[in-house]
């Protein structure tokens, strides 16, 4: 995408011809031959029906991520994961608010396949009901700082100047802020005290959560304001703003959908820090991380009760991610096969 | 990521903890093993200090165990809690309310200026003095006076109730009679300063000079890291130590501390986490303790609270206590290191009586308990919904887990919702307990500051009194234990406390749980380990291989 | 470029007496009161509290209390703990093993980091790529403080291969677990970020040119493709390096390490506003500093990003 400008070869050197440089040249050393016309990506260029409405840099993603097998594998593990969180009762039948001590530590047994946690509830069946309340903060929480630090970064690095000062140092300002403290603040405000839920925390992440965000857009954004195709598009008449959001912007994408599907994946672990320091969601709501958090002094006696929730938190992690290689891949016009 | 950092509720010891010291007087005999090495030093675990170390000003673990050993008062508890007089010669009364103590002579500080009657009387006056905001300032309150020193903006700072008689000799008067007040005498509080710290009493509380087996060594103490103490050569008391000296390491977690005892890093440990409870007996074969000292759990159901008003809220509070299955959660959640309350003290300590009538409340019987809910539901009904929850601040590790499984057991038995409200910070709990807000039980329990039933009764459940949590107010319970304290002799006024824990036990104003018991473990380059009365270890006997 | 610095040096004072005044009214308003704490749990004479209240402002309005900091800030008095120790001197000795721990943490977020990725990105889709992608799951799906545990357990003490906890000095072989975890889950974000980078630059016309010029493919990958991929982590180092400077309340517990995050912890637990309110203070100066060496290595990675 970007040109480098730095001149790559000394010219003062003597050229040393190939056959003398074996084991150093690259495997896709010159070869001086020319294909015939049909055997090149011309054709196809020369093919185009002008007559068609071009493609926009989204349709054009779209069409290419359909076809690749990344995408609907993970597509697939989306759905599966949405589907739990949304119908839990589908997939198990066991209350998993019914503890007794009777059965803690238990190992598995019939109907309960991952056996009991230290208090005696059955941890598959938590593991499947604690699906909603830790998709929904993993997924809002990227949300709302893919949204808020997203647009901050941008106008941040785009800009520049005294929009960049404000906004940047504004960033450094949250991010030195102590999650703990803020949460533990968040959660006394009226409009949580008494009825604390999973946007308490969503909330909580995001405003604690968007610096990082903005910092490596505004970090992309920079990279890319000067390339020559946003010369280009400037020179034929496109507004900076537009500029921005059609060019620079979607050019910038990979490195924030690279942090974004990691964070999904932390911001879940996150709230299981929160709630385990009584300041995420209360212990009424079934969460992944709550689970984790709760099995720790345990690990070294009855690991399953641990590994479970963590395995279906690294499942959906991994969906995300393999998403958001493939709408990276997508969105790239140079990385694409052919 | 900088979330995933942010994590769990390691380190914050244990606030409400406070220790004392187990300067006991079984000097225990020179039966030191052939390989034992007198002049090696030890090391044990320890916490900062959350106060400069002056006597009236410390009261919690990280600075009572560094204070009980460089220093020693005018009695000392041996390992079973047994006072005895260290440089008391004599303490007398003949009313338990006006009493004489002479000191021995001869006795010094560790920097060697003598020991006299006017340094306990200056010390004590010191602590009391509202000026100098000690926090421990009202253990000096049954002395004549201090209602004068301690008022606000007081700028007096001697108590009436003290007059120094001579060199060796004082005298106590106290506003009411009060027969344990001699056993109070070992506790932290009541510990002598010398001359010299007045001067920059600031300077002191960094580096204190005491009277005890060991003494602060030159810079030993670096804050955050370790507290190094070496054997005091001017002390004549009979804890001499058998060891050439203690370095507490101060830890922010237990859990690091124990893999430290594990891999030989560290001695001595005086608390095995919550993820070791189940495996430090396989963990540390032969080099573990797992004893009860002088402390208890219960949970406060507050009085004031309507649900639990009157003769309904009596039964509530019984059949709460009966739906609990105390040997199960001892057995699952802390691996059997426990033991089962039967009333509202502990077992260590003189005077203990497991069968008191009326205990049977605290046994766990569901049919009774379901029988006591629904005869007061016939008197008050239990509104509808409403969740029954139990407060605690879950900054400190291993709350959580029993609460959460005692909620379960209560829900499952009385057919109601119950669960933990958790709360983030110990300051916001002690609030909620404070300002009387809370809508549900709260967790509680009490450590022994010094040997005596009174201790666990009169703090915690007279009218008025400064622990109170409950606002329990029973004008009989508080004729028994005025009674019980104007008795002449300790033994005596044993008999009456427990009559007042009888009363205790038909009103429960707190549901009490279970015995704490302390589980230590030590490393190979140790022997001779034993824990006092108070769950702290014998530091002065234990002796490096 | 020495403008454009200075320029983000006076953008300093604005932004630390914003963090401060923020952070002391996060503290301000948390709930409970840190005196009553204080006696835990215990009785405590209401003289005593009220002489504590007074001694460290906490009776006065939070405008005031704010200002008498300030004032304090200005003769260099950071105030005292509830200890009655000095806040610059336990930051002192708090600081220097962060800064450690901090440096090796990120030292080798970058090192393995940029390596792992590197490899990855050329060998997208093959074996390495999948495995660095399993194992980066991990990291990221096990929380600090159940990895940081079975790590000290597993090679500090059954293995025996480190000490499992930092001693008092905290030197810098000790403290090479603890960066370990520290770095692993940073690590699984320099990993990504750098194996999309490589692989997106990778096409990238220059680099055909450069292959087709004859440059060995070690010259390619170093020089054309690297340096031009390096913004993104570098960003991202860049960031961590402040949350790292800020502490880690959980790996510094597990491997008891005397650092700035169980400082900081304490001290918001208590509600001890002075050291929070120092420690903030410091985090956003490293925050500002942290980011200007960013920008300015951003001019250096790509000569057409230029500052006036």
């Amino acid at each position: 995408m970007s040109e480098n400008l730095t001149p790559e070869t000394d010219l003062t050197k003597p050229v040393i011809p190939a056959a003398a440089r074996q084991g150093k040249t690259s495997s896709r050393a010159i070869v001086h031959f020319v294909a015939p016309l049909e055997e090149t990506p011309l054709a196809a260029i020369d093919n185009v029906d002008e007559s068609e409405a071009p493609l926009s840099l989204w349709a054009d993603a779209w069409r290419n991520l359909r076809r690749q097998p990344l995408f609907i594998i993970s597509a697939i593990l989306i759905v599966l994961v949405l589907v739990v969180a949304f119908l839990p009762q589908l997939f198990a039948n066991v209350d998993p608010t019914s503890c007794t001590l009777n059965d803690s530590s238990a190992g598995p047994r019939g109907g309960h396949p991952m056996g009991f946690t230290l208090q005696g509830c059955d941890v598959y069946s938590r593991m499947i009901y604690g699906t909603r309340a830790s998709l929904m903060v993993g997924v809002f929480t990227t949300l709302g700082v893919l949204v808020f630090g997203g647009i901050m970064g941008a106008l941040a690095g785009y800009y520049g100047g005294w929009v960049d000062a404000i906004l940047a140092r504004l960033g450094d300002v949250f991010f030195a802020l102590p999650l703990i403290l803020g949460a533990i603040v968040m959660m006394q405000l009226p409009a949580f005290r008494d009825n604390r839920s999973v946007w308490t925390v969503v909330l909580t992440l995001v405003i604690f959560g968007w610096p990082q965000i903005a910092r490596i857009t505004r970090g992309a954004v920079i990279e890319n304001r000067n390339a020559d195709f946003v010369t280009a598009a400037k020179a034929l008449g496109l507004s900076r703003f537009n500029a921005l959001v059609r060019h620079v912007l979607p050019n910038s994408l990979a490195p924030i959908i690279v942090v974004a599907s990691i964070s999904l994946g932390t911001f879940i672990v996150a709230e299981a820090t929160l709630s385990f320091l009584g300041i995420g969601l209360p212990d009424t709501v079934m969460s992944w991380g709550n689970d984790i958090a709760a099995a720790q002094p345990q690990v070294r006696n009855n690991p399953g009760v641990l590994l479970w929730p963590a395995a279906a938190l690294s499942v959906t992690v991994l969906s995300f991610i393999m998403l958001g290689d493939a709408l990276r891949d997508a969105l790239d016009p140079k990385a694409r096969k052919r | 990521m900088r979330y995933s950092r942010t994590s769990k509720a390691l380190g914050l010891a244990a606030v409400l903890a406070m220790s004392i010291t187990a300067c006991g007087g079984t000097s225990g005999g020179n039966n030191t093993s052939a390989a034992a090495n007198t002049s090696k030093a030890i090391t044990a675990n320890g916490t900062e200090p959350q106060n400069p170390l002056l006597p009236a000003n410390t009261n919690e673990v990280g600075g009572g165990r560094v204070m009980d050993l460089i220093f020693s008062g005018l009695v000392s508890y041996d390992v079973h809690g047994k006072t005895v007089n260290e440089l008391a010669q004599s303490i007398t009364t003949t009313d338990s309310q006006h009493y004489t103590i002479k000191i021995k002579s001869g006795q010094t500080f560790s920097d060697g200026t003598p020991i006299t009657a006017k340094n306990f009387v200056d010390a004590w006056n010191y602590g009391a003095a509202a000026k100098n905001a000690q926090l421990n300032s009202y253990f000096f309150a049954p002395i004549k006076g201090y209602d004068k020193v301690s008022a606000d903006k007081s700028t007096l700072d001697t108590m009436e109730g003290l007059k120094v008689v001579d060199d060796t000799t004082f005298t106590v008067d106290l506003t009411a009679p009060e027969s344990d007040f001699p056993l109070a005498l070992g506790y932290t509080a009541f510990y002598p300063m010398p001359e010299s710290a007045y001067k920059d009493i600031k300077a002191y509380g960094q580096n204190p000079v005491g009277d005890g087996p060991y003494k602060l060594a030159p810079g030993g103490w670096k804050h955050d890291t370790s507290i190094t103490l070496i054997p005091n050569d001017k002390y004549q008391g009979p804890n001499k130590p058998k060891n050439g000296g203690v370095t507490f390491t101060l830890y922010s977690s237990p859990d690091a501390a124990y893999t430290d005892v594990q891999s030989d890093n560290l001695d001595v440990l005086d608390q095995v986490p919550p993820s070791g409870l189940q495996n430090f007996k396989t963990d540390f074969k032969g080099r573990f303790v797992n004893q009860a000292y002088a402390g208890n759990a219960t949970m406060t159901i507050p009085s004031y609270l309507p649900e639990f008003k009157g003769e309904a809220g009596q039964m509530r509070r019984q059949a709460i206590s009966m739906s609990i299955d105390r040997q199960q959660i001892i057995d699952k959640i802390f691996y059997g290191n426990k033991k089962v309350a039967t009333e509202f003290t502990s077992p260590v300590l003189d005077g203990y009586d497991a069968n008191l009538p009326g205990s049977d409340v605290l046994k766990y019987n569901p049919t009774k308990a379901k029988e006591l809910w629904a005869a007061a539901d016939k008197i008050s009904p239990w509104p509808a919904g409403k969740v029954f929850t139990i407060t605690s601040n879950i900054d400190g590790a291993g709350n959580k887990e029993y609460i959460t499984a005692m909620a379960n057991q209560i829900a499952t038995t009385l057919g109601i919702k119950a669960q933990l409200n958790p709360i983030a910070t110990f300051k916001e709990s002690r609030n909620l307990i404070n300002s009387k807000k809370l809508t549900g039980a709260s967790r509680a329990g009490w450590q022994a500051d010094y040997p005596s039933l009174q201790d666990f009764l009169g703090p915690l459940y007279g009218t008025g009194a400064g622990s109170n949590d409950g606002d329990y107010s029973s004008p009989a319970f508080d004729a028994k234990l005025k009674e019980g304290l104007a008795a002449k002799s300790v033994d005596e006024g044993n008999k009456i406390f427990n009559q007042a824990q009888e009363i205790l036990l038909k009103d429960l104003p707190v549901i009490p749980l279970w015995y704490q018991a302390v589980q230590g473990v030590w490393s190979n380059n140790v022997t001779n380990v034993e824990f006092g009365w108070n769950g702290v270890p014998l530091y002065y006997n234990i002796t490096a291989k | 470029m020495v403008m454009f610095t200075l320029r983000r040096f006076l953008q300093l004072i604005p932004v630390f007496f914003g963090a401060t005044l923020l952070v002391y009214f996060l503290v301000f308003a948390t709930p409970g009161d840190p005196i009553a704490a204080l006696s835990g749990g215990k009785p405590m004479a209401p003289a005593v509290q009220a002489a504590l209240r007074a001694q460290y402002n906490l009776d006065q309005p939070f405008w005031i209390q704010y200002g008498l900091y300030l004032k304090n800030l200005v003769t260099l008095n950071l105030g005292q703990t509830f200890s009655g120790q000095d806040v610059s001197a336990v930051i002192g000795r708090a600081y220097p093993v962060t800064a450690r721990l901090a440096f090796m943490a990120l030292a080798i977020e970058a090192i393995f980091g940029v390596l792992f990725g590197v490899i990855a990105g050329l060998r997208k889709g093959k074996l390495f790529d999948a495995t660095v992608l399993v194992a980066s799951l991990v990291v990221i799906a096990v929380p600090t403080f159940v990895l940081g545990f079975v790590l000290q357990l597993v090679i500090g003490v059954q293995l025996g291969w480190a000490r499992p906890t930092v001693s008092g000095a905290a030197p810098w072989n000790e403290l090479i677990l603890p960066a370990l975890v520290l770095g692993l889950v940073s690590l699984a974000y320099v990993i990504r970020l750098t194996r999309a980078s490589i692989s997106e630059n990778m096409n990238a016309d220059y680099v055909r040119t450069a292959t087709a010029k004859g440059l060995s493919r070690g010259r390619v990958v170093l020089v054309h493709i690297l340096r031009n991929s390096l913004i993104p982590v570098v960003t991202f180092l860049g960031a961590d390096l402040g949350s790292l400077m800020g502490g880690a309340i959980v790996t510094e517990g597990i491997f008891n390490v005397p650092g700035v995050g169980n400082l900081l912890y304490k001290a918001i637990l208590k509600g001890e506003s002075a050291t929070v309110v120092a420690v903030v203070g410091i985090l956003v100066i490293v925050f500002v500093v942290a980011n200007l060496v960013v920008d300015l290595l951003y001019a250096w990675l790509d000569p057409r990003i230029r500052y006036v």
